[in-house]
């Protein structure tokens, strides 16, 4: 018999060892994430994946899911919690998204429209961040770095590197490389590497490709971010 | 350098999991963590560049950039602002003409605040190069500047600068008759191992950490280690490494009593580690010391190295073939290395990052290992009831709160300092003891406690009523609230780690949040926001450190909700954005503060 788990009632198949993330994917469950990814270890730090299971507050990137687990996921209560905690992210760093190349195609922009984000609602940090464009084919703008982690995994897990890693304490954050210089170009990054293209914001971004696709014509121009996530990680699956 | 890092780490055999006691040594020697030897040490640990960088910028003790020969710092916990460090501050700022937070361009001394140091019963208090001073006022104040002045060595500073008392004010069932060394372990034989378990989770000892947690439970989960290893047959079983670990980072502000056990019965703690680890199996034990104890760390060495000349540790213990020995690792200033997780990856050398849990460290602790870590005082009750037996701690206490809790007490009283308590003793029964009168209310528990008013006395130390790891500061009728909350929302978001959004974003949103109310820029909605953001951090952070941090803001404005409006102002609509505030750049490029040089916000300030 398979064991399943019930998500805002809905009964769902589960294998042992699988995530409620992971089971909620396989069955056709959009629940809200920026930090995961199918390919990569879970992280569990930017928490819109929050969800209720019997009540208590879990990560459903990271939580195992269990015979009988009632869980809560697309509710007006935890949407706005997840709406708030996008804005806490839009906030602590620098978000312009109508002159960001990443505008339509970015993961952080596609979840605020997906959860009604109209505006920033909590003060604007204007943290003084910097540029890397050293590099000869990859940049970083840590303007938009929200410590996702996805480009350290993607890095150590698929390249074989460790070209990424996050440093410092609390709100004073921020993405640093592994080179003597600190500086992009004094790495073994390669702007083939996985890492180079995983970022869902606009952080890392590959030289002289900017505006191939005009704006109006990309992804999330057209497409809610749930149907887009659910189609690439079943492909993941595949 | 380069000679004196390689063999730095050749002394700790190039052992990653050394990290932070490398990164102490380095520092402690030249002041700050020069690039070249991040760059070096990642070479000979066999690590990236990355984690040693880190580990650098996540630690508070430890520098990128060069601070004083003389590293001044001084404790920034409510209790010190209360014993006037504001103004001693100042004072010290002005004698070593130095502003807070900088290098002297001689770069002979630098000043700053630092987190609560565990000493807020003889405060106010700091540290230089690490150790401890105590009981600082003008008059010390200018000793030490002197001291600086003249470049003397520290070892050659008067010593009563460095005293720390104990002041053990009540002792009760533990305190007052602590076990002979050995007589725990001899108990623990003699009765048998699983016999000895059996009495720590009859005792109904629970974690003393504050969480409270049924030890007995704890170690039996660790006993028997991770699903796949009960497959094995029980040889193979035993032979998992486990570890025992001893959380001595004790970093709520207004807790002490870990100093004082630490002190004056480090041989009954390491005893308690070592009748746990004979019970689950391990042969390595850690004593995770805050960096703020360093002054305990020769003493804490000394009384290992007894233990081992006694025969109650090392190899085959007591002749009873049981391996197994404490490794003391001192910590860097973090205090969310407190957490058990985070504080397990510090003891690998990495950043004090919580872990996601499942799984706990019971199954998969340090290096991935079965692994058991409690308390102090926990240690210290479970070598007591390894003599003693269940019966004997189970008598005293509520039916779900056995034994007694160890209190540091602080604040506004006549005899502050370390008292201990059957639990289910009144908060009134203890206001009494240690001479606090017009009390105001009692932070119970620490910033990530509860704040209890003078109408609640008659409540109860009890994890069914107030909980707390040890911290109990009394505020007096002349003290303003929003003084402590202010404080305590500055600390949890210096102290957030970061991992999180609503920890590393929120906390520093209720900062500000709070301020703007604090500081009289208020308006209508921002109770109500403040109010809408203490859920969100409470509710969705990844450990205790967010789910705690609006406790300060939480429970005062349950409690004083008039207290917050009064703060805001009479208008519709005040922007989060400081006009005026932003010009401050301006002005000190301009040299100038005059009042034409300030812009008012609203029409109703030009009246």
């Amino acid at each position: 018999m398979t064991k399943t788990i019930t998500i805002d009632g809905k009964t769902i198949p589960f294998e042992d060892g699988q995530t409620i993330m992971q089971a909620a994917t396989a069955a056709d469950v959009y629940i809200p994430h920026l930090c995961h990814h199918a390919e990569f270890t879970p992280h569990g730090s930017c928490k819109l994946c929050t969800v209720k299971v019997n009540g208590r507050v879990c990560s459903a990137c990271t939580f195992p899911a269990s015979e009988g687990q009632d869980v809560l996921n697309n509710t007006k209560e935890l949407n706005d919690d997840r709406q708030k905690i996008t804005q806490m992210l839009f906030v602590e760093g620098n978000h312009f998204c109508p002159s960001c190349e990443k505008t339509g195609n970015c993961q952080l922009q596609a979840v605020a429209y997906h959860l009604n984000m109209l505006d920033n609602h909590f003060p604007l940090f204007y943290p003084h961040r910097e540029m890397d464009a050293s590099h000869p084919d990859v940049m970083i703008d840590h303007n938009r770095c929200i410590f996702c982690t996805l480009c350290v995994r993607a890095s150590r897990e698929h390249d074989g590197k460790d070209v990424f890693a996050i440093s410092g304490r609390g709100i004073n954050k921020h993405l640093i490389v592994n080179s003597e210089s600190g500086l992009l170009k004094d790495t073994d990054l390669d702007m083939n590497d996985k890492a180079a293209h995983i970022c869902p914001t606009g952080a890392i971004l590959i030289k002289r490709t900017g505006y191939q696709v005009p704006i109006g014509q990309r992804i999330y121009d057209h497409h809610e971010i749930d149907e887009v996530s659910l189609a690439m990680e079943h492909h993941h699956g595949e | 350098m380069q000679v004196f890092i390689e063999n730095l780490a050749a002394s700790h055999n190039y052992q990653s999991t050394r990290l932070l006691q490398i990164l102490r040594a380095i520092q402690a020697r030249y002041h700050y963590i020069p690039e070249a030897a991040i760059n070096q040490l990642a070479g000979l640990l066999g690590i990236p560049g990355t984690q040693v960088t880190g580990v650098v910028e996540f630690y508070s003790f430890f520098h990128s950039t060069p601070r004083g020969q003389y590293e001044l710092l001084i404790s920034d916990s409510i209790t010190d602002a209360m014993l006037g460090k504001h103004s001693l501050m100042q004072h010290l700022s002005e004698k070593l003409q130095l502003a807070v937070g900088a290098v002297r361009s001689d770069g002979l001394v630098s000043l700053d605040n630092t987190s609560c140091t565990g000493l807020c019963d003889q405060g106010p208090a700091g540290l230089v190069n690490g150790y401890a001073l105590t009981h600082l006022d003008r008059a010390r104040i200018d000793l030490i500047a002197e001291l600086i002045n003249q470049q003397k060595p520290l070892a050659e500073w008067p010593g009563e600068l460095f005293e720390v008392d104990d002041n053990l004010v009540k002792p009760g069932l533990l305190l007052a008759r602590p076990i002979a060394q050995g007589e725990a372990l001899r108990a623990t034989f003699n009765r048998g191992l699983q016999e000895t378990l059996a009495e720590i989770n009859q005792s109904g000892l629970r974690g003393r950490g504050g969480a409270g947690y049924t030890t007995g439970w704890k170690w039996h989960l660790c006993y028997e280690g991770p699903e796949e290893d009960a497959f094995c047959d029980v040889d193979a079983q035993k032979q998992a490494q486990r570890y025992v670990i001893c959380n001595a980072d004790e970093g709520e502000p207004g807790t002490f009593k870990d100093r004082v056990l630490l002190n004056s019965y480090a041989h009954q703690v390491f005893e308690g580690m070592t009748v746990c680890a004979a019970i689950i199996g391990a042969s390595q034990g850690f004593l995770y010391l805050r960096g703020e104890y360093l002054f305990l760390y020769d003493k804490l060495q000394t009384v290992l190295a007894e233990r081992r000349q006694a025969g109650l540790l090392g190899d085959n213990i007591l002749r009873q073939g049981l391996d197994f020995d404490i490794e003391i690792c001192l910590g860097a200033g973090a205090y969310i290395c407190g957490e058990e997780s985070a504080l397990i990856e510090s003891l690998e050398g990495k950043m004090g990052i919580p872990r996601n849990r499942p799984p706990y460290p019971v199954t998969q602790g340090y290096l991935g290992k079965p692994t058991v870590v409690n308390n102090v005082e926990t240690f210290l009750a479970a070598a007591a009831i390894a003599v003693k037996g269940a019966s004997w701690f189970a008598a005293i206490g509520t039916e779900k709160s056995k034994g007694t809790k160890v209190l540091s007490i602080s604040g506004d009283c006549s005899r502050p300092g370390i008292y201990e308590y059957p639990f289910g003793t009144t908060i009134q029964t203890i206001l009494d003891d240690c001479g606090a009168t017009d009390v105001l209310g009692v932070q119970i528990g620490g910033p990530s406690g509860t704040f209890i008013s003078n109408q609640e006395l008659q409540r109860k130390l009890a994890f069914e009523d107030l909980a707390t790891g040890g911290s109990f500061i009394i505020f007096n009728n002349s003290r303003n609230i929003l003084d402590s909350v202010h404080n305590f929302t500055h600390f949890f978001a210096h102290e957030s780690c970061g991992f999180c959004t609503p920890c590393r974003v929120g906390t520093s949103l209720l900062k500000k949040q709070l301020d703007k109310i604090v500081e009289g820029h208020g308006s209508a909605g921002d109770v109500v926001a403040l109010e809408e953001l203490c859920r969100l951090v409470k509710n969705h952070s990844h450990c205790g450190l967010g789910q705690t941090a609006a406790n300060p803001i939480l429970s005062t404005l349950e409690r004083y909700p008039e207290l917050y409006q009064s703060r805001l102002k009479k208008i519709s609509y005040e922007p989060g954005f400081d006009l005026d505030g932003a010009l401050d750049i301006a002005r000190r490029m301009a040299q100038r503060n005059d009042a034409a040089a300030h812009l008012t916000q609203t029409e109703a300030e030009h009246d």
